[in-house]
C-alpha cells in the first residue's frame, strides 16, 4: 500500500481540483440533486455536489436520504450513466440537401467537449471498457464515440455506501475503482476529518496532482498519511461486504443457454411492461435505430441515430413483422445477450452489477432474482 | 394562371371535424413557421377552421378528427372516406372515442338529461366510436393534442409517398431519451407512462408529474401489470379504473383494463 502515490484533500482541496481542472480547458462533471435524484451536471463549485445526501434503492424504488455526515460521494449510482455524455440519446450523423437530381450530403460535425467526469464509480468505469469494446474497437470504430472518449478525464471515487440494488462484488466490477481512471478518490469521513485521499492512475492525473501541490496555499492539500491510506483501504472493503443484491455467475452462460424454453420467462413477461426503463439505464446497453428527418419540400434531410431498446416491437421488425412479438422473447433476448452471449461476442459478461435496471423498472423486475429462479428451477 | 396551374398539381388537402375540442385542427394552425411551406406542398383546399375557401373534392388526403357520436356523423364520414384517396384521423377523439366514450361505460340518455336543459332536443348514439369502425383509415396519428411535428411528419411522408416515422414505443423512452427523471420510481407518483405510447416528448413527467396517457396505449401495453403496480402506489380500484378512463378511455387495452377494476371498485 505505501508504494501508491497520493495527497489527501480537503474540501477547498477538492474545490482547487475542479478548479485546476477547469482552468486546464476540463468541463467538469459531476453530482448533483435535481427532482429528488443525484444525476451529473456542470460542477463549478463543491457547493453543488450532493453532500450529506445518501440513497435508499429497491426494485422500482429510489429516495434520497440525509447521511448526517456531509459526505459528497454517500450517494450510489443514479439514474443516468455517463452514457448519455459519450453516447449520446440523440445525435445527427449526417444531413442532405437536394437541388434538383443533384444530393449534397454533409456528415456532421462532431460535438467532442473536453469532459472530466468527477465521481465515476468502479462500476460505471467496467461500463466505459465495456462501450470501449463494443463502440471503438469493432472493424469500423464508432468516430464520434472515440473523439468524445478520448476527450475524457477521469476522476473514479470508492464506493462507500453501496445501495439495495448493487451487486458489483458479483459481476467482478467493484466497488474499488482498479484501473482506467486519471485519478481516484476515496472520501474519508472519521474523527481525523472530512477529507479525500487522491491517487493518480495516469501521467496525466500525476500532473493535474503536481499542480495540486504547487497551487496549494494552505493546508487543503497534504501528503497521505499511512493512516489515510489504511482508512481508504477499509472504506473498499467494508463496502463489499454490503451489496443489496449478488448474482451466481458460475455457468451462466450455458445456464441461459440450456434454459431458453423455461417457464420463467412467461412469469416476467406476465410482470414486465416492455418500457425499456432497464435497457435505457443500462450504461453498457448500446443499441440504436436511426431516423431520416425530412423537410415538407423533400430538399433537405437530416439522419439522426438514437437510443433504442431491444424491449420494443419495431426494434426487431424485419419485412414482414417483428421477430419478437411477445414481451417473453424480449425479455428473455435482453437478459440472455446480456449475461451469456455478451460473452461470446464480445469476451466479457455485458452486465456490471450496477443495479440500475432494478432500481429503475417501474415494474420491479429484478435480473438476479430472475437467474436465481432459472437456476432453482422455479417457474 | 400559373398559379392555378401549380395549385393544381399540389395534392388536394382536407381538414373534416366530428365529434372534438377542434385542439387537433388547432395544432396544425399553431404550426405557425411550417404553414408557409405546408401550403406550398400541399393545396389546402377544405378546411373551414382556417378559411371559408372551399374546393371541391375529390381530396387527395383527408384529416380527421373528432369520434362518430351521430347518426349524420356516421353517413358523413362514408361521405368522406369516398371522396378522399388517403384518410387520416388525427387525436385521441378520432382513434379512440375521445373523453366522450365515457358514455360507452354509461346510459346516455341519464347523462344527457342531466347535461342539457332540453335533452329531447339532443340526438345522440349510444356510443362514441372511433372513425375506423366506420371506415377504413390509411393511418392513425394519437394524442390529445397530437402533436405538431408528428402531425408534420405524416403530412410529409404522404406527400412523399412514403410510410410515416411515427413510434409506437412507450412515453419512457423519450423520457430516458430526454434525461427526464421518473416519477414512479423517484418520487411514489402514479404514471401511465410505461403503457403509452410515445409522441409528446414525456411533457408531463419532464415536469415531475405523472403521464395520463394522452397518447393512448403503446403497441405492447401490458395494462395488468402497470395496475398492479398502481396499487402499490396506493392506487384504490376506482382510482385505477379512473386513470384508464380518460381522453383514450375506448382504446382496447384501456377499456378492459378499466373495465377489470370496474368489477371489483365499490
Amino acid at each position: 500500500m505505501d508504494d501508491i502515490r497520493g495527497m489527501v484533500l480537503l474540501l477547498p482541496g477538492l474545490q482547487l481540483l475542479i478548479d485546476v481542472l477547469r482552468e486546464s480547458g476540463w468541463t467538469v462533471r459531476g453530482p448533483t440533486v435535481r427532482d429528488g435524484v443525484v444525476v451529473h451536471a456542470e460542477i463549478e463549485s463543491v457547493d453543488q455536489l450532493p453532500a450529506g445526501v445518501g440513497d435508499l434503492q429497491d426494485g422500482a424504488s429510489y429516495r434520497l436520504r440525509e447521511r448526517g455526515d456531509g459526505a459528497v460521494f454517500g450517494y450510489v449510482v443514479g439514474p443516468q450513466g455517463w452514457k448519455s455524455l459519450l453516447f449520446p440519446s440523440r445525435e445527427l450523423l449526417w444531413s442532405g440537401h437536394r437541388t434538383g437530381t443533384e444530393v449534397d450530403v454533409e456528415p456532421a460535425d462532431v460535438d467532442a467537449p473536453r469532459l472530466a467526469l468527477l465521481g465515476v464509480r468502479s462500476c460505471d468505469l467496467h461500463a466505459l471498457e465495456i462501450h470501449d469494446t463494443v463502440l471503438a474497437k469493432r472493424a469500423v470504430p464508432d468516430a464520434a464515440y472515440l473523439s468524445r472518449r478520448e476527450n475524457t478525464f477521469i476522476i473514479a471515487v470508492t464506493c462507500s455506501d453501496p445501495g439495495g440494488t448493487c451487486f458489483c462484488v458479483s459481476m467482478g466490477t467493484g466497488p474499488v475503482p482498479d484501473k482506467d481512471f486519471d485519478l481516484t478518490l476515496t472520501e474519508l469521513v472519521d474523527q481525523e476529518g472530512h477529507r479525500f485521499l487522491v491517487q493518480p492512475g495516469s501521467d496525466r492525473g500525476e500532473h493535474v496532482l503536481d499542480e495540486l501541490m504547487t497551487r496549494a496555499v494552505g493546508d487543503e492539500v497534504l501528503n497521505a498519511a499511512r493512516t489515510d491510506r489504511c482508512a481508504a483501504a477499509l472504506v473498499g472493503s467494508k463496502a463489499a461486504q454490503r451489496m443489496g443484491r449478488s448474482l451466481d455467475t458460475d455457468g451462466l452462460r450455458d445456464l441461459l443457454y440450456a434454459n431458453a424454453e423455461h417457464p420463467r420467462w412467461d412469469d416476467v413477461a406476465s410482470r414486465c411492461l416492455a418500457c425499456t426503463n432497464c435497457t435505457l439505464v443500462c450504461p453498457t446497453c448500446f443499441c440504436t435505430s436511426v431516423e431520416d428527418v425530412s423537410d415538407l419540400s423533400g430538399t433537405q434531410t437530416e439522419r439522426w441515430r438514437v437510443w433504442d431498446s431491444c424491449f420494443t416491437n419495431d426494434f426487431s421488425y424485419l419485412h414482414g413483422g417483428s421477430v419478437r412479438p411477445s414481451v417473453r422473447s424480449r425479455y428473455r433476448q435482453w437478459a440472455t445477450h446480456k449475461l451469456a452471449s455478451w460473452v461470446d461476442q464480445f469476451g466479457t459478461s455485458g452486465c456490471v452489477g450496477c443495479g440500475r435496471c432494478i432500481t429503475w423498472c417501474p415494474a420491479a423486475i429484478d435480473i438476479t432474482a430472475e437467474v436465481g429462479a432459472i437456476r432453482s428451477g422455479e417457474g | 394562371m400559373a398559379v392555378n396551374e401549380s395549385a393544381r398539381s399540389r395534392p388536394k388537402l382536407a381538414v373534416w371535424k366530428f365529434a372534438s375540442c377542434d385542439g387537433c385542427q388547432l395544432t396544425l394552425l399553431n404550426c405557425e413557421d411550417e404553414l408557409i411551406p405546408l401550403a406550398g406542398a400541399v393545396e389546402i383546399a377544405y378546411f373551414p377552421e382556417a378559411t371559408r375557401a372551399m374546393v371541391e373534392g375529390p381530396y387527395d388526403v383527408s384529416l380527421v378528427e373528432g369520434s362518430v357520436t351521430t347518426a349524420s356523423d356516421a353517413e358523413r364520414i362514408c361521405e368522406i372516406r369516398k371522396v378522399s384517396r388517403r384518410l387520416i384521423t388525427i387525436g385521441a377523439c378520432a382513434t379512440s372515442g375521445g373523453i366522450q366514450a365515457l358514455r360507452n361505460f354509461a346510459d346516455v340518455s341519464q347523462y344527457r338529461s342531466i347535461v342539457y336543459a332540453h335533452p329531447e332536443y339532443v340526438k345522440t348514439l349510444e356510443r362514441s366510436t372511433p372513425i375506423s369502425e366506420h371506415v377504413s383509415v390509411d393511418f392513425e396519428l394519437h394524442g390529445c393534442p397530437v402533436n405538431s411535428s408528428q402531425l408534420l411528419e405524416v403530412l410529409a411522408a404522404f406527400v412523399q409517398d412514403r410510410h410515416p416515422r411515427i413510434p409506437s414505443y412507450s412515453v419512457c423512452v423519450e423520457c430516458k431519451r430526454r434525461g427526464a427523471i421518473c416519477v414512479t420510481v423517484a418520487h411514489g407518483t402514479p404514471c401511465l407512462g410505461p403503457v403509452t405510447q410515445a409522441g409528446c416528448g414525456a411533457l408531463c413527467p419532464a415536469y415531475s408529474r405523472g403521464c395520463y396517457g394522452c397518447f393512448g396505449p403503446q403497441d405492447t401495453a401490458n395494462t395488468q401489470s402497470l395496475a398492479d403496480r398502481l396499487r402499490v402506489l396506493g392506487m384504490d380500484e376506482s382510482q385505477t379504473l379512473r386513470i384508464f378512463r380518460t381522453f383514450n378511455a375506448g382504446a382496447e387495452p384501456f377499456r378492459t383494463e378499466s373495465a377489470r377494476h370496474e368489477e371489483v371498485a365499490p
